[in-house]
């Protein structure tokens, strides 16, 4: 199958089957920080904003993805060059270890941060529900969250 | 202290930027064209002979390559235990063999066009089973009429002993003293035995490798290994191919905790490619890592202590019974550090023993993992110290001070209990457990809650203490290197052997050299872990590569340092003595003159006697300076229900100086979670066939931020004179606690003592209602 996909706010004409998985059309495009940790819609590693929403690509099937949709991966937010505050946030406070999990959280906690600029740790946390690390422990990811929303807060 | 300028920092780890951004590459990130894709089939039977094996119908499917199994590949008896040479595991296992010896042992592997073909046809082999009647209770493995699931053909290369008449897969014995007289010294006697259970790694990158030819035509592992050079040395062992043709590379990695020192996926791809010229890519299932990699060893501790009324102990035995389940990797070395790494922390008690036997049974295979036996000692320890200071009311903490090994002695263990042969005798030069030990019951409050069961309804809490050691390196073994030059505008690439799986390496081995050149930690380009381009390193596990890398580097940058001001001197007209290094110059006193880097390497790259300012070092070390920690909880019992609620957890660690404070707690707060999570909440379940029933991430009940609970961590200031700029190690020892503390905390709240975990409401509840009855 073929279709046109919306992904960082370039079309992107992907092709794929018809029972593919968003997470594997994607990856198969290119988009490799879109990570794959379990394919059971457990840990999150596979997380992309859909319209701003945070899905499980590993639980979407491509096919359900419409053209006018638009889909954000964690390089669409901000790259090397430059990062976004949450990114940058995250650098700061030391809460990217092995980093697998990173961009899926990254994306969660902007998700997050615009729903709720100013999120208590317990909404942090539950925003993150979907996403699990195994590094961290996840004490310096909320405070990365934290911090992400108070520099937000001042620009 | 002395001043540093980039160490004891908390510099900004030098990948993670790359990493929040996506732009890193792991394993499957690397693009193969025109690759095979790789699908391994498993034995469904615990315990089983194939008898035959037809795979006619998988090859007449379209897009199947090939099929490999025990009929078609080469039996070379190795281990798949990622440790030095010769390692000391028994070499037991095959590529794939004819005997199955548990649920999710191998039986082929199919080799296709693209992964969904792959899958379909492994489904379409045909395996004929002699089903055999399994073994699960390894208290059971060494009666004569247990089957053997191993020949006697499967020994140590390193000749350590081996019985496969028994299913010993390892044993070791040490004592001192006298054990008898210890005995009737005592006024009593406390003889307890305690359970640790299987867990998982649950690195949330699975288990990946991809192989491929490079343009000279050498078979080039990408993989996510934490220990590159073992994995090329078993690659090249267990495919009979040459090692000079192998090129490992590790990129970044997502998470080890000692789930990727196992090689045990690269010579399947490997075969993959050898044989049919062409890339292959094998990345195992969330399913296939919980049952089919490796796992924490069960280990079932008795402890026997002869206690005097006053509270000294004149006798301790620790009998330890490894499961090391299918096979025998790191069963030896697991069991060793349930003692060595455990008995010395109490170095006063002079009659001694260690009786350690690691068996074979039908089910998962044990591994290396994060805490390394010392995780399944210190859970009886700490229990067993629990219940002797409440048996004569004596205050745990300071019950804890007054035995435990402090600066400037030794133990007995530390000579007698090595990684597979004797141990290397030392003493301890740093040791701040006491500070730990204040800073714990300080922020847990406990004093005023110690005793004092205070209840909420039907709830009571209850506070509870564990202290813990691990090691800095195996001495005398591992060996680890590094390469540096230095380029013309006054940087350095420093290309090391050490392997970062995340645990923030490539960043501290930075700190450590700039510390050394006296230049911004962004000036040290890091190259890492490629057996052709970085020197040799053991690789990530026990608890080295800050210590013993870091000796490497520092050593390495010290050279550096000498051919610098060598050059400086010459341009200078100088007296070495008279020159010292600052921000990137050097300075000569006498003349108040001074060079930058970058002159100075222009000078040396193009001006006069010209040279390249380069160097390398190697680094074994003659000894392993314990890190000390201290871990307190504070738990909430439902006594209607058994359901445990951690309120609090603290933790204090002397890991010496900590290169980069903000990486050092990351590592505590990590392992101390894990730990929690161990205690509270992961298991492995199986049915009555050994077949896991939890293989998946929910199931087994892995912690999200939700389920964490206030948690402090805190790093004491330490100086250990040995380590690289007083660094010692701190990534395994945080996850050694939790499992005692909660037991402890939990006893002291409702009284009932929890000789295995995890602490799930159904076990509280039980151990309630039994003791009730008795």
């Amino acid at each position: 199958m073929e279709a046109r996909l919306n992904v960082n706010g370039k079309a992107v004409k992907v092709e794929f089957a018809p029972e593919e998985l968003l997470l594997d059309t994607l990856r198969n495009h290119g988009f490799t920080e879109v990570k794959s940790g379990c394919k059971e819609g457990e840990c999150g590693a596979c997380i992309v904003l859909l319209n701003g929403k945070p899905i499980n690509s590993c639980l979407t099937f491509t096919a359900a993805v419409l053209e006018e949709d638009k889909l954000l991966t964690v390089k669409g937010i901000g790259n090397l060059h430059e990062p976004h505050v949450i990114q940058q946030a995250f650098v700061d406070i030391g809460a990217v270890q092995c980093g697998f999990c990173t961009p899926g959280i990254v994306l969660a906690s902007y998700a997050l941060l615009k729903n709720n600029p100013r999120p208590s740790d317990e909404e942090v946390k539950k925003a993150m529900d979907g996403n699990l690390c195994r590094c961290t422990g996840y004490v310096k990811i909320v405070e990365a969250v934290k911090l992400a929303a108070e520099r937000l807060q001042k620009k | 202290m002395k001043k540093y300028t980039t160490v004891g920092k908390p510099e900004k780890k030098v990948d993670s930027l790359s990493l929040a951004t996506g732009s890193s590459k792991f394993v499957d990130d690397f693009e193969l064209i025109d690759a095979l894709h790789c699908k391994l089939v498993y034995s469904p039977y615990a315990y089983a002979e194939i008898i035959d094996i037809d795979d006619s119908k998988v090859r007449a499917l379209d897009g199947v390559v090939d099929v490999l199994h025990y009929k078609n590949v080469k039996q070379i008896l190795h281990t798949s235990a990622g440790q030095g040479f010769p390692e000391p595991s028994p070499y037991d296992c095959l590529i794939f063999d004819s005997i199955m010896r548990f649920v999710g042992d191998r039986v082929a592997m199919v080799i296709a066009d693209s992964e969904k073909i792959a899958e379909q046809a492994a489904k379409l082999l045909n395996v004929k089973y002699k089903i055999m009647e399994p073994l699960f209770d390894p208290e059971k493995a060494m009666d004569p009429e247990s089957p053997k699931l191993h020949d006697a053909s499967h020994a140590y290369p390193i000749g350590a002993k081996y019985d496969a008449d028994r299913n010993l897969a390892a044993e070791v014995e040490i004592s001192f003293g006298d054990m008898k007289k210890g005995e009737e010294a005592a006024d009593f006697i406390i003889d307890e035995t305690y359970h640790a259970h299987y867990g998982q790694h649950c690195a949330i990158e699975p288990h990946s490798v991809k192989t491929m030819f490079d343009e000279m035509g050498r078979l080039v592992i990408i993989s996510s290994t934490q220990v590159p050079f073992h994995v090329r040395r078993i690659v090249a062992q267990a495919c009979d191919y040459p090692l000079k043709k192998i090129r490992v590379i590790k990129p970044r990695i997502g998470g080890g905790f000692g789930s990727k020192q196992e090689v045990f996926l690269e010579p399947l791809a490997a075969l993959a490619s050898i044989r049919h010229k062409r890339p292959a890519r094998l990345i195992i299932s969330r399913a296939e890592v919980f049952q089919c990699s490796r796992t924490r060893h069960p280990i079932r501790v008795r402890l026997r202590t002869g206690v005097k009324n006053d509270g000294e102990i004149t006798s301790l035995e620790m009998d330890s019974l490894l499961n090391s389940g299918a096979y025998g990797s790191h069963a030896l070395t697991v069991l060793s550090n349930c003692g060595s790494k455990v008995l010395p922390l109490f170095n006063k008690i002079e009659n001694m023993r260690f009786l350690g036997r690691s068996v074979y049974t039908n089910l998962p295979v044990g591994g290396a993992y994060r805490g390394y036996g010392a995780t399944q000692g210190y859970m009886a320890l700490n229990q067993h110290f629990d219940i002797i200071t409440r048996r004569l009311d004596l205050d745990l903490p300071e019950y804890i001070k007054k035995w435990h090994i402090q600066e400037g002695e030794t133990s007995g263990v530390f000579e007698a209990l090595g990684e597979g042969k004797d141990g290397v005798p030392q003493i301890v030069n740093s040791c701040k457990l006491d500070e730990c030990i204040d800073i714990c019951i300080k922020e847990i409050d406990w004093y005023n809650k110690r005793d004092k069961k205070i209840k909420n309804g039907d709830k009571v809490r209850g506070v509870g203490l564990a202290v813990s050691m691990q090691g800095s390196a195996i001495p005398l073994v591992d060996m680890a290197a590094a390469y540096m030059k230095m380029n013309e505008d006054g940087s350095f690439n420093m290309n090391i052997g050490a392997t970062d799986i995340g645990t923030g390496s490539d960043t501290i081995l930075a700190q450590i050299a700039a510390e050394v050149l006296g230049i911004p930690l962004d000036k040290i380009i890091v190259y890492s872990s490629d057996t052709d381009r970085t020197p040799f390193d053991v690789g990530a596990y026990a608890s080295s590569t800050t210590y013993l890398s870091g000796r490497a580097v520092q050593k390495c940058a010290n050279k550096i340092k000498k051919q610098i001001l060598g050059v400086a001197a010459e341009m200078m007209n100088a007296e070495l003595d008279d020159l010292y290094v600052e921000e990137s110059e050097v300075f000569d006193k006498k003349q108040k003159t001074s060079k930058t880097y970058s002159e100075i390497c222009c000078y040396s790259l193009y001006d006069k006697n010209q040279f390249q300012i380069q160097a390398e070092a190697s680094e074994v070390v003659e000894q392993s300076p314990p890190p000390f920690m201290c871990q307190t909880a504070e738990v909430e019992v439902d006594t209607k229900t058994g359901d445990v609620k951690l309120l609090e957890f603290v933790s204090a660690v002397d890991c010496g100086q900590a290169i980069n404070p903000q990486l050092a707690e990351g590592q505590v707060e990590g392992a101390t979670v894990n730990g929690i999570a161990y205690a509270m909440t992961e298991e492995y379940i199986f049915s009555d066939k050994g077949n896991l029933l939890n293989k998946g991430f929910k199931s087994y009940k892995i912690p999200t931020a939700a389920d964490i609970p206030p948690m402090k961590s805190y790093v004491v200031e330490s100086h250990e004179e040995s380590g690289p700029f007083g660094a010692k190690s701190v990534s395994e020892i945080g996850i050694n606690g939790p499992m005692p503390a909660i037991a402890n905390a939990i006893y002291d709240a409702i009284g009932v003592r929890m000789y295995a975990a995890p602490f799930t409401p159904e076990k509280v509840y039980r151990a309630m209602q039994k003791q009730l009855k008795t």
